[in-house]
């Protein structure tokens, strides 16, 4: 391709582009004028773009555009008008009791749709998206609650939290009485076997019924109660049924008498607004196991 | 090395041609006979349905459209007459799609392009505008001259031109208002319309189909048919021989002649066609075809060429129906000297009855027995199962009561599956023989959180099914549902 001289082709009577291959030319097909005519149009399009949206990115921050426009804005704008359709009804929401919540068909579906979006974002990661529980993590849809089940004391533990540090937190804590120092080795694995044996599960050969009764009255009944039924009080769980936290056989036993169990659960007040804790209430109360 | 060619003298290249066929104008004449008469009777029929039927009351109680035929979007329901829809019962309209096509082949194996020559709305809007175009500019002759005329307008002439236009454009008006009247309580709408009220979507909606009636009926016409739609196609693969089309006797027609000289030739004895070449049937057709060449895709079967074939005929003294509805076994039948048979019960026409007669019967017999009370039941996901403190299992369902009916409702609901299970509803306090009471106001449903608990003892450990029961207190309608019961 050395001679960019273009002439006309006798074939099809249209001009070539003067490119050469081996005797075979090149045929000038141009773009469409509409088409290029629209191209240049989009340029100049754009370039009013530039001029009233935001565009070009400065040392610190951007050109803002004449027309002031911002997406963030925007959101703003829609948050708070679906802030204003919903208003009415969080208000209504917030003024009623729990239980008439609960009497409400039409209360009880907001604050069930409500507190499932808010359980979704701030409880599923510990007490799963259906609030089944996990090691360490009630199970929120039985019937067995370490600070009690009621709608009011559901509400009270998700405002404070469990050893949350907020003022009004449920306190009281699971002993150390391995690491402490208070119980021996020995001790522990009988307490242990007691405790299965509390709810009905299998004790190890040579366990000693006697002296684990002993063991339990002297270190747990201040807490757990006499024959274990718990004190949601404390926090203390019920000993006699066959719901366990950390797990019912012999080992985590005696790893939760020898090192103790503090679970944390955080305080919401002030997170989230009043109406929407007691959305919150409502929707895990009625998850099933609420009293 | 290319040789030189001369592009001029290359063969033609049909690709260089216009891919377009121009429209040539058709200019319909005026008629009177049995099918045009026909045809104005189902147009005031299809017309004053369409236009008016918005209008009908229909009785439904308090807080309930009055509307006879309603499409009520904002709350999901249609309305026709006493038949109430919730949008889950659409598959009555797929049943009413299946009846629609097959009575469109039973009409295409008895008696042609019925639909198309008769009730098609295209053909039914055009018919009309043609009937203001000859009412306002006259005939056919007088609509070519006036259009091929090169004088300069007068003022006359333009008021016409404009009085067609703002009639046509009225009509399309009007056909876009009754539209947007099915989707609203219509006597409402009307008053929100004159006012300036009514929803802009309202308005939207009256000026697309205003903008299409008066391009479709005004303009494109014909070319709808000829073009646009796909039934002459499947029509044509459709039919067969036995079908009564719009058809030229060709057996009587030919050989065409003048009337004077058929006149001469007969009193000599000789055979002479019918056809007298007066082109009537060619004046008169709205598509702008000449029947006499045989069937042909763009003839829509109006019947009009029959109309004014016959009345030529009448003139010239001689029998009616040399164009009618007829078929080519026929025509060859009476070439051959036999007589016309007509096979009206055949094997298509008997199957496609009976598919109408099926389809008919099974939506018939489902709308009439259906349920007005229904349940669904939705498993929870998760936890799929509990363990109570005791021991015992919990599943949770999601329960959504349907009440269909014009009136509230007090259900009760029960479970059975699993031994000595007992049954709570979230929110529900009232129990009756253990089975909670559920309020369900008219025409509505209620979702429910319900829990069923059952003991470990006389239950297996894998996942059982389980059956909720409904059942209105009052009435005793009962409907259920099936799910499983699940073991943690």
């Amino acid at each position: 391709m050395t001679d960019h001289h273009s002439d006309i082709d006798p074939v099809s009577g249209r001009t070539t582009t003067g490119h050469e291959w081996d005797g075979i030319k090149e045929l000038n097909t141009p773009l469409p004028r509409w088409w290029v005519i629209t191209f240049y149009l989009t340029i100049v399009w754009a370039i009013g773009y530039w001029i009233v949206y935001p565009a070009w990115p400065l040392i610190s921050g951007n050109t803002t555009g004449l027309f002031g426009y911002s997406t963030r804005a925007d959101v703003a704008v829609e948050l708070a008008n679906l802030e204003k359709i919903r208003g009415a009804k969080m208000v209504a929401l917030g003024a009623a009791s729990l239980a008439d919540i609960e009497k409400d068909p039409a209360l009880l579906a907001l604050a069930r749709a409500k507190g499932k979006t808010v359980f979704g974002d701030n409880c599923a990661p510990c007490h799963g998206s259906g609030g089944a529980g996990a090691k360490g993590y009630p199970n929120l849809n039985d019937d067995d609650w370490l600070w009690g089940g009621s709608l009011d004391q559901i509400m009270q533990t998700i405002q404070f939290g469990a050893r949350s540090g907020h003022a009004k937190t449920h306190e009281g804590q699971m002993l150390a009485f391995g690491k402490d120092g208070v119980l021996k080795p020995d001790e522990i694995v009988t307490a242990a076997n007691y405790v299965r044996a509390l709810s009905g599960l299998p004790t190890r050969k040579g366990y000693d019924a006697a002296k684990g009764e002993k063991i339990f009255a002297e270190n747990c009944v201040a807490c757990h109660g006499d024959g274990g039924k718990g004190n949601p009080e404390m926090g203390a769980p019920n000993l006699t049924d066959k719901i366990w936290l950390y797990g019912s056989d012999e080992a985590s036993l005696i790893e939760t008498i020898s090192q103790g169990r503090a679970g944390v659960m955080p305080a919401w007040e002030g997170r989230l607004d009043p109406a929407t804790i007691k959305a919150m209430a409502v929707y895990v109360h009625s998850l099933g196991g609420g009293k | 090395m290319n040789r030189p060619v001369n592009p001029k003298a290359l063969p033609l290249d049909d690709d260089n041609g216009p891919l377009y066929v121009a429209q040539k104008k058709v200019y319909p004449q005026s008629i009177s006979g049995t099918f045009r008469r026909i045809k104005w009777g189902l147009m005031a029929f299809c017309l004053g349905v369409y236009y008016f039927l918005p209008f009908v009351r229909w009785n439904r109680g308090l807080g309930a459209p009055s509307q006879a035929v309603l499409i009520d979007l904002p709350n999901s329901r249609f309305y026709f007459f006493f038949i109430e829809l919730w949008p889950q019962e659409v598959y009555y309209f797929t049943g009413l799609l299946i009846v629609a096509a097959v009575a469109l082949f039973l009409m295409n194996s008895v008696g042609g392009r019925i639909w198309c020559g008769y009730l098609c709305p295209q053909t039914v809007w055009t018919d009309l505008f043609y009937a203001v175009e000859r009412l306002i500019e006259g005939d056919r002759r007088e609509r070519m001259k006036k259009d091929k005329s090169s004088d300069p307008m007068k003022l006359e002439r333009i008021s016409e031109i404009v009085l067609k236009h703002s009639i046509w454009l009225l009509i399309g008006w009007w056909t876009g208002g009754a539209w947007v009247l099915y989707f609203n309580d219509a006597p409402t709408l009307v008053r929100e319309l004159v006012t300036f009220q009514a929803p802009m979507i309202a308005y939207i909606w009256i000026g697309i189909l205003t903008a299409t009636t008066y391009v479709l009926a005004g303009f494109m016409r014909e070319q709808v048919c000829t073009y646009m739609c796909p039934w002459p196609r499947i029509q044509a693969a459709l039919t067969d021989e036995w079908a009564l089309n719009v058809t030229y006797r060709y057996d009587r027609g030919e050989k065409r002649t003048s009337v004077k000289k058929a006149a001469e030739l007969r009193a000599l004895g000789e055979q002479v066609g019918d056809c007298v070449d007066c082109y009537q049937c060619v004046a008169v057709c709205p598509t702008g075809i000449d029947i006499r060449n045989g069937p042909q895709l763009e003839c829509i079967q109006c019947g009009l060429c029959i109309d004014a074939c016959d009345n030529v005929m009448t003139k010239i003294g001689r029998p009616k129906r040399l164009i009618g509805y007829d078929n080519d076994v026929n025509i060859q039948r009476r070439q051959e000297g036999k007589a016309p048979i007509y096979r009206i019960v055949r094997a298509r026409t008997v199957a496609y009855s009976a598919i109408i007669a099926a389809v008919g019967g099974i939506m018939v017999y489902t709308l009439a027995t259906r349920s007005l009370l229904d349940v669904n039941v939705l498993h929870d996901r998760n936890p799929v199962a509990v363990r109570l403190s005791d021991g015992s299992i919990r599943n949770a369902y999601t329960v959504r009561l349907l009440n269909k009916s014009g009136y509230d409702r007090v259900i009760a609901i029960d479970a059975t599956g699993p031994v000595n299970a007992t049954i709570h509803v979230i929110g529900i306090d009232s129990v009756t023989q253990d089975r909670p009471m559920i309020v369900v106001p008219r025409d509505s449903t209620s979702e429910l959180r319900v829990l069923v608990t059952a003991p470990v003892e006389g239950n297996p450990e894998k996942s059982i099914p389980i059956r909720f029961h409904v059942t209105d207190i009052g009435l005793g309608e009962a409907a259920s549902a099936t799910d499983n019961f699940v073991a943690p």
